[in-house]
């Protein structure tokens, strides 16, 4: 198998750009929508945006799980390092995400014991090799993720393995898009929809935004091509009057999504009744809790956490970023009190938000400008 | 954090057919195949993986694919880091490997 250090096609990613070009109804100023924080991340290390007319408009989505979390759930989880026998487990991501009292590595420079896990698997092992301590794993992610923790759940109870629990903050994607459509100040006219999501929920939950909403919805893989192809479908279906979800992403998304992902989620899951996002507010039904049949492995039915609430400083306008209503550099304190190194807001906190994205790539010239400049 | 990351199936475990040993460029690790019930997976076949999860079955095309779009988004580093840190093929029981020992393991 040979690595190909290069764009598939960049003739194509030429002919895309003038496409949408002929397309796009000069009259009208198109807002589409990328869900997902890794579509985000990659339409600006590409500068895609440079590729499209000035009245194609790119809304970065939630999609990026550490951004929308709220900062109380990570003191919650956090507390629970104060008793010596406890170990926090979480992926590297969450690692440099501050709480009030510092990130997960900050607790660990002070001596808590934290470590970093690659796979919910390797948490429940972490576990096994300590039967002495209790182990917490601090479970975050969409729809992507939420089946790998629930998997690990049941094995969790099939081992009887006592001394592990999740502290679930799992969350769902299509609540998310509603709290957004249903949104006063919010104008859309299309979702270029999630990839790795969509590999486990399939297409048919986003059929409602196309069938109720009339707003078409094109699921799409990561390379510039893709996410170009992805455009120029909805821009299709815009022009033609349609509204319909496609699978642009075909080579790894099936339609019906993963069943025995699916099935994994409901047998450990159910939904909250509500669950606060980060820059969004409370959102009914958006997250998933462990059921009360895995109790036992659920940290926040086991033990007691404090249910801290932190509001982001008013000054920070993560929410109007989130739906569109600013972009990132309009934001009052984007570049100077808010930076990747020291975030103010959620949407600063990880490589997929839009405030990191465009902080970090938006000095650099676009590399896809390049490929299409050297044919 | 929503890395997938593609992987060539070398092995299924012999006394876990929910285990199998993969290949990510060179590196191999353990990863679980719990979540492609519904599919036969067998050695040789390619995997998309997800956290230590295998995720979805691809072709080798697919993979190829898969592995470009991690280079061209700055992305293979971390997958590979990801991929590194998986710990499921240092399985021991308890009894046989020191709690001193485990520590250094994950972190």
């Amino acid at each position: 198998m040979k690595y190909v250090d290069e764009f598939r096609a960049p003739e194509l990613i030429s002919k895309a750009g003038e496409e949408i070009r002929r397309l796009a109804d000069p009259k009208h100023h198109y807002r589409i929508m990328e869900v997902c924080g890794g579509h985000t991340h990659a339409i600006y290390r590409f500068g895609l945006k440079d590729l499209l007319p000035e009245n194609v408009e790119l809304i970065h989505g939630p999609g990026c799980p550490v951004c929308v979390l709220p900062m109380g759930r990570i003191d919650d989880g956090l507390s629970l390092t104060a008793n010596p026998e406890f170990i926090f487990a979480a992926f590297g991501d969450m690692m440099r995400v501050p709480g009030t009292h510092g990130s997960p590595l900050e607790y660990k420079a002070r001596g808590m014991d934290v470590r970093i896990v690659y796979s919910p698997a390797d948490a429940l092992k972490l576990a096994r090799l300590n039967p002495q301590k209790h182990v917490v794993f601090f479970a975050i992610g969409f729809e992507t993720t939420a089946p790998s923790t629930a998997l690990t759940i049941i094995r969790a109870r099939a081992e009887g393995l006592p001394n592990f629990s999740v502290f679930c903050n799992h969350v769902t994607i299509i609540p998310a898009i509603r709290a957004i459509l249903d949104s006063p100040d919010m104008r859309l006219d299309g979702f270029v929809g999630p990839g790795h999501v969509s590999t486990v929920i399939g297409c048919r939950p986003y059929e409602w935004i196309a069938k109720d909403q009339g707003k078409p919805v094109v699921v799409s893989g990561f390379e510039p091509l893709d996410i170009l192809q992805s455009i120029v479908m909805l821009l299709r279906q815009l022009r033609g009057g349609q509204a319909i979800v496609e699978n642009q992403y075909k080579r790894v998304v099936p339609w019906e999504g993963n069943p025995a992902a699916l099935r994994a989620m409901a047998e450990v899951f159910e939904l909250r009744p509500y669950f606060e996002w980060r820059g969004l507010g409370f959102i009914s039904q958006s997250a998933l809790k462990i059921r009360s049949a895995y109790g036992e492995w659920d940290s926040e039915q086991r033990f007691t956490v404090p249910g801290v609430r932190v509001t982001d400083p008013k000054a920070a306008q993560c929410g109007e970023v989130l739906k569109g209503v600013l972009k990132p550099s309009q934001c009052k304190l984007f570049g100077r009190e808010c930076t990747p190194e020291q975030p103010v807001g959620a949407l600063m906190v990880s490589s997929e938000g839009s405030c990191a994205a465009h902080y970090n790539y938006s000095q650099h010239r676009p590399i896809t400008i390049d490929a299409a400049a050297s044919l | 954090m929503c890395l997938a990351i593609p992987g060539k199936i070398i092995e299924i475990d012999a006394h876990n057919a929910q285990q199998a040993m993969v290949d990510v460029v060179g590196v191999r690790r353990k990863v679980d195949l719990g979540l492609l019930a519904e599919e036969s997976i067998r050695p040789g076949d390619w995997v998309l993986i997800h956290v230590g999860f295998a995720m979805s079955k691809i072709s080798e095309a697919e993979a190829a694919d898969q592995m470009r779009t991690l280079m061209i988004l700055g992305e293979s580093a971390a997958a590979l880091e990801e991929v590194e840190g998986y710990g499921l093929e240092n399985e021991y029981p308890p009894s046989e490997y020191p709690a001193s020992k485990s520590r250094g393991l994950v972190s």
